[in-house]
């Protein structure tokens, strides 16, 4: 039975390569589809043919595709992610401070979400039918359905706006004291965590609720269990793989979520270098953005599922 | 749902028990498209006009939803704006919906290297978290309509495939399809006249789902700045040029927000509310 667990997570492990493999294939392509040609852009309308050709040849422009994905990857591989074409700068040294401070705020986002995510998840399963949960039910549905700009534009006209509680839409750098930290991360923050605790919350709950409807819980209740007692004691343990499953699931949803809140925010984080790349058109910029993005993603997803198979007692 | 009307619901025969939330909600989507169909007869001043001598001016008896950043009239804009976000939607989500639901079929009638290099493939793209995709192809083709239509219906083919043939491989293994394979059925037959009919209620349902995911993706673009571009307007774009208004609660910021909502949360709503008949119609 353990080989068997081994050879799963193995498996799931294999095809997590395989995906990022064609990702990475998928991310180059994408960017290599860009019309015109990336030197004739680089030097403008007025470059004379020579300087075309002598940037192209220094680019390695003229290589057949593949060579350039190879050398690409393998660049990768060994810390050297290209230069930017906007400022010339290595990537390596854009993305180092910026990687840290997108971390810092999915962290803090997470660390806040989970708790309260969960808590209100399973006492909404807890409580199933209740005016309680069928207030969390429909106020997670709202979450759901709105643009990520929209929670944060709410959350500004109320807390900067009307309240006149926090600082609107500057962030700055100049954070002092602890209480000065709390202000400027407050707002971005708290939008990401109400985007990710909606699908958590739902999640969590579908995963309780699937438990509580299993014979053995009935059995709880006809002995008199109390409802807590029955929630916590009897299901929760049997619907914990699936729960952790959700929260890595919905913790993935924090990439898409940053894009939104840094650009919105005006945060220094690597979601908003991304943005700022696309516009300004610096595809080596943009490939390294989206490769750590789908790295992160394919991660929390990968993690999902090999929790999901740990936690089936089937095959312990 | 039970045989019976529970009070507070109020059961309307139409074949199929509908409810007072899904009967709300299918009115507000109606309303809105309608608008979208017929917004140039519809709107009180011209998109483009400056009509009001301030900007970010209040609601008001002529303004209704007050004025933008230049002074531009917001109803008409939202109006206006209505054509774009359902219209690129619409067509995004039916195309990646049919593309997905065409090859999920075929994949699971004709199994084998087919189903797999198919399954593979398109979830490995389905592991591009969609937001991050929509940014790297539009720098790649950049953001005219067709572009974002293509891109949008791109990114969201992978989901529909995975939908599609889930419920298609329960259906391969019934017996009607053994029956209609020793008949000699082709490929096409079998999916048009055997897997189809069997999947089509959640397959709808699913559409509607994955049209909230468009929408949502198409006003972060635009939001960005790198969805519909000017002239044009979706509502995404509204909020990105009125941001400026969110310090004085400008009504140009929010209004456009509160019709993104509205049309999403009504679809979210309709879906919920469908009746089981429709939307769990899964093969037995």
């Amino acid at each position: 039975m353990r080989r068997q667990i081994s050879s799963l997570v193995m498996r799931r492990l294999l095809i997590a390569l395989i995906t990022l493999l064609i990702v990475s294939i998928a991310v180059f392509s994408a960017t290599a589809l860009l019309p015109g040609d990336t030197a004739t852009i680089l030097l403008g309308q007025s470059a004379t043919p020579e300087a075309v050709e002598g940037l192209r040849k220094a680019m390695h422009l003229n290589d057949p595709a593949i060579i350039r994905f190879l050398k690409w990857i393998a660049g990768i591989f060994q810390g050297d992610f290209g230069t930017s074409y906007a400022n010339n700068v290595p990537i390596a040294n854009l993305i180092h401070g910026r990687l840290a401070n997108t971390m810092k705020l999915a962290g803090l986002t997470a660390a806040i979400a989970v708790p309260f995510a969960l808590t209100l998840g399973i006492t909404a399963a807890m409580w199933r039918g209740t005016l309680y949960d069928r207030i969390v039910t429909v106020a997670t549905i709202g979450i759901i359905s709105v643009p990520e700009f929209m929670i944060a534009t709410l959350a500004v006209l109320l807390f900067a706006v009307y309240l006149k509680w926090l600082p609107a839409l500057s962030f700055t750098n100049e954070t002092k004291s602890f209480y000065d930290l709390m202000r400027t991360y407050a707002m971005p923050v708290m939008t990401l965590t109400f985007g990710v605790s909606a699908q958590m919350i739902r999640m969590t709950r579908a995963a309780v609720v699937e438990t509580l409807n299993t014979p053995y819980v009935e059995m709880a209740l006809l002995k008199g269990a109390s409802r807590p007692r029955m929630v916590l004691r009897h299901a929760l343990p049997n619907a914990l793989g699936p729960i952790v499953n959700a929260v890595a699931l919905s913790l993935s949803y924090l990439l898409g979520g940053v894009i939104i809140v840094e650009t919105i925010f005006n945060y220094p984080g690597i979601a908003k270098l991304m943005v700022d790349a696309v516009s300004t058109r610096d595809l080596p910029l943009i490939q390294t953005c989206a490769m750590i993005f789908c790295l992160g993603y394919l991660a929390l997803i990968t993690a999902a599922d090999i929790v999901a198979v740990l936690s089936n007692p089937r095959l312990r | 749902m039970t045989t019976s009307t529970s009070s507070g619901r109020r059961g309307i025969r139409l074949g199929y028990r509908a409810n007072l939330v899904g009967i709300s909600a299918l009115g507000v989507i109606l309303l809105w498209v309608v608008v979208a169909l017929f917004a140039p007869h519809m709107i009180p001043h011209s998109v483009g006009e400056i009509v009001d001598t301030d900007y970010f001016g209040p609601v008001s008896r002529d303004l209704w939803l007050g004025s933008d950043y230049l002074g531009r009239d917001i109803f008409s804009r939202i109006l206006m704006g209505a054509r774009y976000t359902l219209g690129i939607s619409l067509a995004a989500v039916s195309i990646a919906c049919f593309s997905g639901v065409a090859l999920g079929m075929t994949a699971a009638v004709a199994g084998g290297w087919l189903d797999t290099m198919l399954s593979r493939f398109l979830d490995a793209l389905n592991s591009i978290p969609s937001k991050l995709f929509g940014l790297v192809v539009v720098a790649a083709v950049g953001s005219s309509i067709p572009a974002l239509i293509a891109t949008l219906s791109v990114i969201y083919t992978p989901g529909a495939y995975r939908f599609a043939r889930a419920l298609a491989v329960n259906v391969n293994t019934m017996d009607f399809m053994v029956v209609a394979r020793i008949r000699g059925e082709k490929l096409p037959y079998l999916i048009a006249s055997e897997i189809l009919p069997n999947i089509l209620g959640p397959v709808l349902a699913d559409l509607g789902l994955r049209f909230v995911f468009v929408v949502l993706l198409l006003s972060g673009l635009s939001f960005l700045g790198l969805g519909v571009q000017p002239p044009y307007a979706d509502w995404g774009a509204l909020v990105r040029e009125n941001i400026g208004g969110l310090p004085f609660a400008a009504p140009a910021v929010l209004f456009p927000s509160l019709a993104i909502a509205s049309l999403t949360i009504s679809v979210n709503l309709l879906i919920d509310n469908l009746p089981r008949r429709i939307r769990d119609r899964s093969p037995e």
